[in-house]
């Protein structure tokens, strides 16, 4: 077990590493100058390229990359160009909002879907369960960005049931006024996806020769279902929400942009729009970091739920 | 998840009977083409997209909705079957103050120095000759904020959208495929390096990758096919790598290498038809995820140049329109993208049935 942690923990360092040499020459070689970014309008070409002295972007390569480095190994990225900001203090100041939307999303999409799924995969091939199939479908095929200017139109603008957009200081306030309107759009949109993806996999179970068993063995269908599928579908629906769990964290930046939540999904679109560099970096490489981690974690937990699984 | 079809034993024997393997490969495609045409749902949805293909290619060949840049009707005007909007709008009402035109018509014409020069500059500006067209009130769908037919919009529309999506799904699929072909076959050193690339362009977000590629590229539609494509292909990687995997050691590749067949024979010839409806039912779904992430990136202001028109675009101008109760342009971008991407949806599951028919039913 420890080796075995070890030795994934390991094959990370690669992975890491061509992270980093991807942003790294990415945007440094494609992007625009962040000097002039900064710089006013006006700025003559003394003055940028005072501020490209400043911010060391005429160092050598290698030596910006060192650079690059040394903040992943000690975890101290500096400060934003833009902001000047430190980076701990701005991802922490933002990682709030981001999780107050991406939480909940996250909770209920999964709490709402399985048991759907799992009601249409009891009623499997009946006309509900084709006619909600359809329903899905069509349900997909919108676009979020509709949902979210229609909602917003209608519960926003129209009803009046939730405020446009908007955010405040106290956690509370953001989670029982501000955040519900957004959740409740994204949970709508990502409820057809999640419903599906859990039923086919309750009859990916439903083929297997335990549940012949099972049934043969006189249990009912909803015992076979609850008591059997479920928990051996528990497994593909764990790796699902534990390969989404990195993504919580940047969250989802088209809901962050349109309705002005600050998280860090906006504020890697800010960066990205001002070339800032320090952010770019160290949003990228925590989440690579993140995402590796995630699978770790989803291989891990597939051990504790199933015993035969052996980790190699 | 989708499961493993399995052509394999088909192919086989008729690797014994018949010598040449383009007819193999026909078996496979007709067989399934009779049991796509007992789907009724499939076929409807075939049709749909056809009529689709067939409006896109009078559209892509200029016989319909060439002149949607035409400021053929009044701002934002309503669709015909609701009638003209009532002129209430602030300046169009408001009219000219006496005083101030009959001050402007005070003749000063003894004492204006370019006075004798007036009837020459009449005469020679009545040589050009300006139209103005007539605007219309209403528009069949109504107009956008130029007075622009959004009907005219919507076919344009569909056409760079789903044009997008199917050019970014073959690039897509192409860098997927074959680097998924190039891992699964050979492994090794080769598969290594092709997992590591894997490993790193998963773990990147990818809004950034989005917006380092927009920003090598520039913006338009090329740049969305690109950028789509260069990071869309993980997804078919994976598959189409498990796949080759599982294919290389199975016997009738053996077999081919046996009789010396060279490594790319026994990718392209052998392994490739055998797999070939997995990739295409992947690259069905590819088509739709990149027609919807066209929408976002048009949002997010990465989407085609503004001189042209897309799904996404539209819908990036409705959401003002909306809130002055215009909402036709919403409207027509919506239905003809849901339209679309429903039909595309069922016909590729009809299809992967088709393809696959031990899976049939099951989802």
């Amino acid at each position: 077990m420890f080796a075995y942690l070890l030795r994934r923990l390991w094959q990370m360092i690669p992975t890491l590493l061509g992270v980093v040499l991807l942003v790294f020459f990415l945007f440094r070689k494609f992007g625009v100058d962040p000097a002039q970014t900064l710089a006013s309008l006006n700025a003559t070409p003394r003055e940028i390229a005072e501020i490209r002295a400043q911010l060391g972007l005429n160092e050598p390569w290698w030596v910006q990359l060192g650079i690059f480095i040394k903040g992943i190994v000690t975890f101290d990225w500096g400060r934003s160009w833009a902001t000047n900001e430190t980076i701990a203090h701005l991802l922490a100041t933002r990682l709030p909002a981001t999780l107050t939307v991406t939480l909940p999303i996250l909770i209920l999409d999964t709490l709402i879907a399985i048991p759907i799924a799992l009601g249409l995969a009891y009623a499997r091939g009946s006309l509900t369960d084709r006619a909600i199939m359809v329903g899905t479908t069509v349900a997909l095929s919108i676009s979020f960005l509709v949902y979210v200017i229609v909602g917003q139109y209608v519960f926003g603008f129209q009803l009046g049931w939730f405020p446009v957009q908007g955010w405040s200081d106290s956690t509370w306030t953001n989670l029982v006024v501000y955040a519900p309107l957004p959740v409740l759009l994204a949970v709508l949109v990502g409820l057809s996806p999640q419903t599906r993806l859990y039923r086919s996999f309750f009859l990916d179970e439903l083929g297997h020769d335990y549940v012949r068993t099972a049934r043969a063995k006189g249990l009912t269908e909803p015992a076979v279902l609850f008591h059997h599928v479920l928990r051996n579908a528990l497994i593909p629906i764990l790796t699902n929400v534990g390969l989404a769990l990195p993504g919580i964290l940047i969250g989802s930046f088209l809901i962050e942009v349109y309705f002005s939540i600050p998280g860090i999904g906006r504020e890697v679109l800010l960066a990205v729009n001002r070339s800032d560099y320090p952010v770019i970096q160290a949003v990228t490489i925590y989440v690579a970091m993140l995402t590796m981690l995630a699978n770790l974690l989803v291989d891990l937990s597939y051990r504790a739920v199933d015993p035969r699984v052996v980790l190699r | 998840m989708s499961g493993a079809p399995d052509f394999v034993s088909t192919a086989m024997t008729s690797t014994l009977t018949d010598p040449l393997p383009m007819r193999r490969a026909d078996g496979v495609w007709r067989s399934a083409w009779r049991r796509f045409r007992r789907d009724r749902a499939g076929m409807v949805a075939l049709a749909i997209v056809l009529a689709y293909a067939l409006l896109i290619a009078c559209t892509g060949s200029g016989l319909l909705a060439r002149h949607w840049q035409d400021e053929v009707g009044v701002p934002d005007a309503p669709p015909s079957f609701l009638g003209a909007a009532a002129p209430d709008l602030p300046g169009a009402a408001v009219p000219a103050s006496p005083a101030a035109s009959v001050a402007a018509n005070v003749d000063i014409s003894d004492v204006d120095p370019l006075a004798p020069r007036y009837k020459e500059w009449n005469e020679r500006a009545a040589q050009y000759h300006a139209q103005s067209k007539p605007i219309a009130a209403t528009l069949p769908f109504g107009g956008d904020r130029l007075g622009r037919d959004v009907l005219s919009k919507a076919l344009k529309g569909t056409q760079i959208s789903v044009s997008v999506g199917l050019l970014a799904a073959i690039v897509a699929t192409l860098i997927g495929a074959s680097l998924g072909a190039l891992g699964g076959f050979f492994g090794g050193w080769a598969g290594d390096i092709v997992e590591w690339l894997y490993n790193v362009v998963t773990s990147v977000p990818e809004i950034l990758l989005f917006f380092a590629f927009a920003a090598v590229f520039g913006r338009g539609i090329s740049t969305l096919v690109l950028i789509m494509g260069l990071t869309g292909w993980t997804g078919q990687y994976r598959q189409v790598r498990a796949e080759f995997i599982k294919h290389s050691r199975r016997d009738y590749v053996r077999a081919a290498e046996a009789i010396g067949a060279s490594a790319g024979a026994r990718m392209f010839r052998h392994i490739l038809p055998n797999v070939s409806h997995v990739i295409l039912v992947r690259m069905s779904l590819l088509v739709v995820n990149f027609i919807k992430a066209e929408v976002i990136l048009s949002y997010l202001g990465l989407g085609v140049a503004t001189d042209q028109v897309s799904w996404g675009t539209m819908l990036l101008e409705s959401q003002s329109d909306l809130i002055l109760g215009h909402w036709w342009q919403l409207a027509a971008a919506t239905i003809s993208m849901a339209v679309f991407v429903t039909a595309f949806s069922l016909m590729a599951d009809a299809w992967r049935d088709a393809l696959d028919p031990k899976l049939r039913g099951q989802r």
